[in-house]
């Protein structure tokens, strides 16, 4: 049903912070071999051991340079579906595959009704979507629906596969939609932002900006003074061992 | 408004992972993760890091998570093979593992029955090395090591000889209270997830983290200030640092006075064979200058007022001065001053300046006072302890030089002037460290005979020149001539020696090369289009392979699987018993030992076996002492066998948790044959708290001490006194300037009496001081990628899709002035090669340096990849245009490694840049075909745990 | 965005039968074509085929074609949804009224829903590719106008081109050159406008890192291309690109401006594969934003 669900209900969703992500691509292996199983299982690798090799990824890694010379930062990006509050990638899907939860804001591809026509990817402006062109259908970052309500697994581990396995910290998983919730506060605290929030499709994910490099002002106050003969001081030091 | 579809999608909220959940040890690295694998129908399913693991507390990286198609690899070798074809062609045929060994058993019965020497055993990545190197002994060759001087050894040296601790593996900042942290030439490994997750912990409280290296990649990415230095400067800078302390005395003088050699007098006899060593007493204790007395006295007297500077003249007429005097005459010298270093370095005068003042402000401004008694080795008790915290970290970036052994001493004596060692807050060691310095004896090597083992282990810590591997003409014994004069203190050997050496019968020929998890005819060596020459050479003359027998051992089809004579093929870890020792290399944490065990998750779906399980049984048929009961039976069935119930020394074995009949004995105790159990029990690993009273200080923690020695961590429970001095280069340098019994060939004395200095010096690396620098106007490096460890990684299904192929990166700047734009095909010319490469520019780099991500590059058919994956067609090794040798002014041609330790030198390399005309790879070498047993891989993988691939 | 060639097929082949029937539909009961039944046959088979060719063109595009039945059912919120409904209501008017051409009291009211709901089909369509913001290309004031142009007058010249055969007035074919001249102004102004880069973004602006500085690409996910490269990053060169905007221009606009008056079925040939070549292009230099976030400028 590719109407969007009224709002009242849960917005879960990520925090990814790009002040830790080192970079390391761990959130998107692991996804990739949490998804072998479950929803959207299996993932396709075309070419996977030969020239061109390419497959399914729900999180990609990328990296980036931002500013220039001994200003340059280098910041390292993860991407993946922003679950958003006003999806176009629900509202264009013809058949009502791409839908929104209205309990909790996943948004998610049934991959039995998806006729696999990609209109949904290109409604994305964030590239959430990578179409399986073995199965026909589209696929997505589920927001780990078969981990978060999992009353088979312990519940410490009721989160995302990517968040669970950060190595850096950089990901954290709650309701975006309550102000008191642990990722709400982090994100008014760190000021985090959406991607491109002009193109109005309010996205849920936010992304913590990396934290402005102190600046050294040419030393303005002096050096700090040398000992004058530092040697008569040593010999004077009492020390006791 | 909204109607359900009739499409809507009934969605399994709580799916079952998997029927089947075991715990073990990941080994996509050297960090030793603890991973619980789940598996369904007998096929893995998911892996994750394990929550309760001290190592990775549940997380878990790229690599880690990436296991499943490590496992499933269609490179995996399958059943042993035999060679029928010329070396290099590639041509096997399957065996059986009884022909297989009987071959071996062969080979290498006829080695020790005439000369055991001729077998050089490399162990490359494996971790095993407490079993393999005790192989090697029982067997009776000195040839042998792992791969610790291609890649970290003048850091692990520099440490264990100076703090009895190093970085790494035997050390790591106190994350959840240092203030600050100066990282040195890491990219993103070394360890892995433990500092991702440390400085995840760094930056929520505000604690301020500095990165030295000349790329900004990976934690770089993170830090608070990024210094892009020139490559191999970095002990130039430290000691401008230090410069500065000394200049403004902001030191700890008192932490030197009670817990370094700070205060031991130091002979001064210009000429005299004493010269430079330490007073001692007649018993042979270092001696300091007791201001109340005004006498010399053991210098670990409690309760004396010990001289620091001066010239004091011995009861004997000796004159002699405390180290801490020679220390600051040198360092106060202008020329570490941080404006005569600046331009060197890249980084601004004002900027180490301020850096200086930044960690001293730290370290003594911002003290850490834990409401902790404790008692030192004096007996002196202390009410609080006093942390300085000022933390540090180094790795592949400074010790990848041939200054990196005096660059990474240089660290830790910037670290001990702060007093910021194992205090709350700095760098801390991780058990079982610290061990005395240096750690054990000396290394074993004379005396191979026929049919006799060593007396000791091949590997070890000389402590001057009578512990130099040298017959008595000079001659070195070690095939990789480690400890003797071109490296004496070689303490993890010279894997990237071995071939050349044995290739040129220099010092002598070898009979068998048996590597192990070595890819030592690619990029695990120098200059792979010559070991590859090597390994497939003939003698004219004989018409024999001048390496007679080459054995390889190893779980997948790399490139060197078509130069050995006999493969044997390895499981994947997920396929193994092993276990992750203290005797080895430990995962202990500064808050007590720790160690780990695999267990077998699978089992292995083809004629493969555990290599651990193979040196056993060749050390059985071989009739090795240790290996056979008296009767001559194998003395142990299998590796979990010897895990469990060996004991290299009594009560030490393999495993430190539940020794003992009862399973209750720690660290120390009777072997358990019940142990592996308790460890699957406890998900594959052992960890033992030390009481907060011994969490710092421990060397010189009473407490600690006396604990660590009953649990066999240490030999006794002296205080371990950090050594800012290191009085073992000196007796080396007495040797260069005419003492004692061994001394270096004349053609050397130059070279040990400048590099052997035992206060720590910076001097360029040794390739920018070769003739026509100007030819070579930029540095070239490689660092790791964060998603593979060496050529492991990039046949991986889903690794390889991150990166199929490398670039050469470039600082934009310097490649504008060069006419050279992004992906522009150029040339790396070095002084003995070059390779083609792809541009890519960067703003986050050091003006002068190139680098690229190392191992990617691979030959074309190798690991069962595509004959035209990316991996041989764009992808390229930067091993190409290094040489393991290096020409001196002289013309004579040395190792290209440290002249201390023999580390080889990898980012010593010096190149130019020049534009190519075409994109074709060069070099370039034939496709390798694929072995017995493996087959053409599918182009589409769905994995999907439930149904076969 | 990569040029799939079903979705080329598809919306310049159901443009022009759209068209067709937009034409037919309006002005047959007008009385303003050949009132033979033979003509309105012919035509509307004409435009039924090239609708029906362009929707089962665009069927194979689809990964699972058996569900395309699926497609009919989210039309309250989907221009794709919209585009099938309305496609398959217009076949039943656009069926019916060549079957009751001759009978004009029916025939004339089919004839407008026909029409109507030709046109429908046509907006939906053309919405749907300018409903899409992550496309500056498309998301683009000219680009429904043009689309309707396009179909209307590549309609219009096919038709005039059947109804050369029916010896008919001349006025269709005018009329068309002048929807042609229409349609090409608006094509350049529609280059212009993309061309002045209007709406485009930078690798900062996607990221939200513009505040370190000029944000590029130091590596991407993926040393190799992916779905998203694919089928996104497909990008020609303004080089290729002007060449084949000349072609697209000439071939497409101007021969059929020159040819219409004299042999109107060389001219709507000329026009379909001008339209093709522009339909092309409209793929070809279209931008999305997900190549910001692998270091490239939309």
């Amino acid at each position: 049903m590719t109407a969007i669900p009224p709002p009242g209900g849960k917005k879960l969703g990520l925090v990814i912070d790009l002040d830790t992500c080192v970079g390391c691509h761990a959130c998107a292996v692991n996804c990739k071999e949490w998804n072998t199983s479950g929803h959207s299982a299996p993932l396709p690798d075309f070419d996977a051991y030969q020239a061109k090799p390419q497959g399914v990824w729900f999180n990609r890694v990328h990296s980036y340079e931002a500013g220039e010379g001994n200003d340059s930062r280098t910041v390292y990006f993860p991407r993946s579906c922003l679950h958003c509050e006003e999806p176009a990638c629900v509202t264009v899907c013809p058949t009502g595959a791409s839908y929104k939860r209205a309990e909790d804001g996943i948004v998610l591809v049934n991959p039995d009704t998806c006729i696999g026509c990609k209109l949904c990817s290109w409604a994305c402006p964030y590239g959430a979507r990578e179409f399986d062109e073995d199965a026909g259908v589209m696929k997505k970052c589920t927001l780990c629906i078969d981990r978060i309500y999992n009353t088979n697994i312990p519940e410490e581990d009721r989160v995302p596969a990517c968040v669970a396995t950060c190595p850096a910290q950089a990901r954290h998983f709650g309701d975006l939609g309550d102000p008191n919730s642990a990722v709400s506060r982090l994100v008014a605290e760190r000021e985090g932002y959406d991607l491109m929030p002009e193109l109005g499709y309010k996205p849920v994910n936010k992304y913590l900006p990396p934290r402005e490099r102190p600046r050294y002002a040419a030393p303005a106050e002096p050096a700090v003074e040398s000992v004058a003969n530092p040697f008569l001081r040593w010999i004077d030091r009492a020390l006791s061992r | 408004m909204t109607r359900p579809s009739a499409a809507a999608e009934v969605i399994d909220l709580s799916p079952v992972v998997g029927d089947e959940v075991k715990y073990t040890t990941c080994y996509m690295c050297a960090c030793r993760c603890g991973i619980k694998v789940h598996l369904k129908d007998g096929r893995l399913r998911y892996i994750e890091g394990n929550r309760n693991h001290p190592v990775n507390k549940g997380v878990l990286c790229g690599k880690g998570s990436a296991g499943i198609m490590q496992h499933y690899s269609p490179a995996r070798l399958h059943k042993p093979l035999l060679r029928v074809g010329e070396r290099g062609a590639g041509e096997f045929k399957e065996i059986e593992w009884d022909e297989a060994l009987n071959l071996a058993t062969e080979w290498l019965g006829n080695v020790r029955a005439t000369d055991p020497k001729r077998l050089a055993f490399f162990t490359g990545r494996d971790q095993s090395q407490s079993l393999t190197g005790w192989w090697a002994k029982q067997f009776g060759t000195p040839n042998f090591a792992a791969h610790g001087g291609f890649c970290s050894v003048n850091m692990a040296t520099a440490g264990l000889y100076s703090i009895g601790g190093s970085f790494w593996e035997f050390g790591e900042p106190d994350w959840d209270r240092t203030k600050y942290l100066l990282m040195f030439g890491v990219a993103e490994d070394h360890d892995s997830n433990p500092i991702k997750t440390g400085l995840a912990k760094l930056k929520a409280r505000g604690a301020k983290f500095v990165s030295l290296n000349p790329v900004q990649t990976g934690y770089s990415a993170l830090a608070d200030e990024f210094l892009a230095i020139r490559p191999g400067t970095d002990g130039l800078f430290v000691l401008a640092l230090v410069h500065e302390l000394l200049r403004t005395d902001r030191i700890d003088l008192e932490f030197l006075a009670s817990y370094s050699n700070a205060i031991w007098l130091v002979i001064n006899n210009p000429g005299g064979s004493d010269d430079g060593l330490f007073a001692r007493d007649a018993d042979g204790k270092p001696l300091a200058w007791d201001r109340t007395t005004e006498a010399p006295v053991d210098a670990s007297t409690p309760g004396i007022r010990p001289a620091v500077v001066g010239t004091l003249t011995l009861p004997d007429g000796r004159r002699a001065r405390p180290v801490f005097q020679l220390l600051a005459e040198r360092y106060l010298d202008g020329k570490y001053a941080p404006d005569a270093v600046a331009e060197r370095c890249g980084i601004p005068a004002a900027t180490i300046r301020r850096i200086a003042t930044e960690l001293a402000d730290v370290a003594f401004n911002q003290t850490i006072e834990i409401d902790q008694p404790w008692t030192d080795t004096s007996g002196r008790r202390h009410e609080k302890m006093i942390g300085r915290p000022v933390s540090m970290h180094a790795m592949r970036g400074i010790s990848a030089h041939s200054n990196g052994f005096q660059t990474c001493r240089s660290i830790h004596l910037l670290q001990m002037l702060l007093g910021a060692i194992d205090t709350p807050g700095s760098w801390r060691y991780k058990s079982p460290y610290p061990k005395p310095i240096p750690p054990a004896a000396g290394p074993v090597g004379k005396g191979s005979n026929p049919n006799t083992m060593l007396p000791g282990m091949a590997l070890g810590f000389p402590q001057g020149p009578q512990d130099l591997l040298l017959e008595d003409d000079g001659t070195p014994i070690r095939i990789d001539k480690a400890f003797t004069w071109d490296a004496p203190l070689a303490a993890h050997g010279m894997m990237h020696m071995v071939i050349a050496n044995a290739w040129a019968g220099d010092p002598y020929k070898i009979d068998t090369l048996f590597m192990y998890m070595a890819n030592m005819a690619w990029n695990s060596s120098m200059n792979p289009g010559e070991s590859m020459r090597m390994l497939a050479d003939k003698d004219p003359a004989t018409g024999e392979y001048r390496i007679p027998h080459v054995i390889y051992s190893d779980a997948y089809f790399s490139e060197t699987v078509p130069y050995a004579d006999l493969i044997l093929p390895d499981t994947t870890y997920l396929e193994r018993w092993d276990c992750i020792s203290m005797l080895d290399r430990p995962i202990g944490s500064p808050d007590g030992p720790a160690d780990a065990i695999r267990q077998p998750v699978l089992a292995p779906d083809r004629d493969v076996r555990p290599f651990q399980d193979i040196v056993l049984e060749l050390g059985a048929r071989l009739q090795l002492p240790g290996f056979v009961k008296d009767d001559g039976s194998p003395a142990y069935r299998d590796y979990p066998d010897y895990i469990a119930n060996h004991e290299r020394t009594p009560g030490i074995g393999p495993l430190g948790g539940w020794r003992g009949t009862d399973g209750t004995a720690v660290g120390k105790g009777a072997a358990n044959p019940d142990q592996l159990a308790r460890y699957v029990d406890n998900q594959c690993f052992w960890r033992h708290r030390l009481p907060d009273e011994q969490l710092y200080f421990k060397h010189a923690n009473a407490a600690y001490l006396r604990d660590a020695h009953a649990m066999g961590l240490v030999p006794n429970t002296n205080q371990i006194v950090l050594q800012l001095y290191v009085e073992p280069l000196q007796r080396f340098r007495l040797a260069a300037e005419g003492h004692g019994p061994v001394q270096p060939p004349d053609e050397k004395r130059a070279r040990v009496r400048r590099y052997f200095d035992p206060l720590p010096i910076w001097y360029a690396p040794v390739e920018d001081t070769a003739p026509e620098q100007a030819a070579w106007p930029l540095h070239a490096i490689t660092q790791r990628p964060s998603i593979m460890y060496h050529s492991w990684g990039s046949q991986n299904a889903w690794l390889r899709q991150i990166y199929d192929r490398n670039h050469l990166y470039m600082n934009r700047r310097t490649a504008t002035a060069l006419g050279i734009a992004e992906d522009d095909f150029v040339w790396v010319i070095s002084r003995t090669g070059r390779v083609k490469g792809q541009v890519r520019l960067m703003e986050g780099v050091n003006p002068d340096t190139v680098w690229t991500w190392n191992a990617i590059g691979k030959r074309a058919g190798a690991w069962n990849l595509g004959a035209d994956a990316p991996e041989s067609r764009d992808g390229f090794l930067l091993n190409h245009v290094i040489s393991e040798f290096r020409k001196e002014a002289d013309g004579m041609l040395q190792s290209n490694s440290d002249p201390i330790t023999g580390q080889a030198a990898w980012y010593d390399l010096r190149v130019r840049i020049e534009k190519a005309d075409t994109a074709v790879a060069d070099p370039r070498y034939s496709t390798l075909p694929r072995p017995p047993g493996l087959t053409a891989p599918p182009h589409l993988l769905r994995f999907n745990a439930s149904e076969p691939a | 965005m990569h040029p799939a060639l079903s979705v080329i097929l598809f919306t310049t082949a159901s443009g022009a039968g759209y068209g067709m029937l937009f034409w037919l539909g309006l002005l047959a009961p007008l009385g303003l074509l050949p009132i033979a039944a033979g003509f309105g046959v012919t035509a509307s088979l004409l435009g039924l085929a090239l609708v029906t060719f362009g929707l089962m063109s665009s069927t194979l595009h689809l990964g699972h074609p058996e569900r395309a039945w699926r497609a009919m059912t989210q039309w309250r919120t989907s221009w794709l949804s919209r585009e099938g409904v309305a496609a398959l209501i217009a076949y039943m008017p656009a069926v019916l009224f060549p079957l009751l051409w001759l009978w004009q009291e029916a025939a004339g009211p089919l004839g407008f829903i026909s029409a109507a709901t030709a046109a429908a089909t046509v907006v939906c369509t053309g919405m749907i590719y300018a409903s899409l913001k992550p496309i500056r290309q498309w998301h683009n004031p000219y680009v429904l106008p043009i689309y309707l142009l396009a179909s209307l007058f590549s309609g219009g010249a096919c038709l005039a081109g059947v109804a050369t055969f029916w010896n008919a007035e001349p006025w269709l074919a005018d009329a068309s050159v002048v929807l042609a001249v229409v349609a090409l102004a608006a094509k350049v102004a529609y280059w212009r406008s993309i061309d002045s880069g209007v709406g485009a973004r930078t690798p900062a602006d996607a990221t939200g890192l513009g505040k370190l500085g000029t944000v590029r690409s130091l590596d991407p996910p993926n040393t190799e291309e992916n779905y998203l490269l694919r089928e996104m990053g497909y990008r020609i060169a303004r080089k290729h690109a002007g060449r084949l905007r000349v072609v697209a221009m000439l071939l497409g606009f101007v021969a059929p401006i020159v040819l219409l008056p004299f042999v109107p079925p060389v001219a709507a040939i000329a026009a379909l594969l001008g339209l093709l070549v522009e339909r092309w292009l409209f793929f070809a230099e279209a931008t999305h934003t997900i190549t910001l976030y692998y270091g490239r400028a939309t």
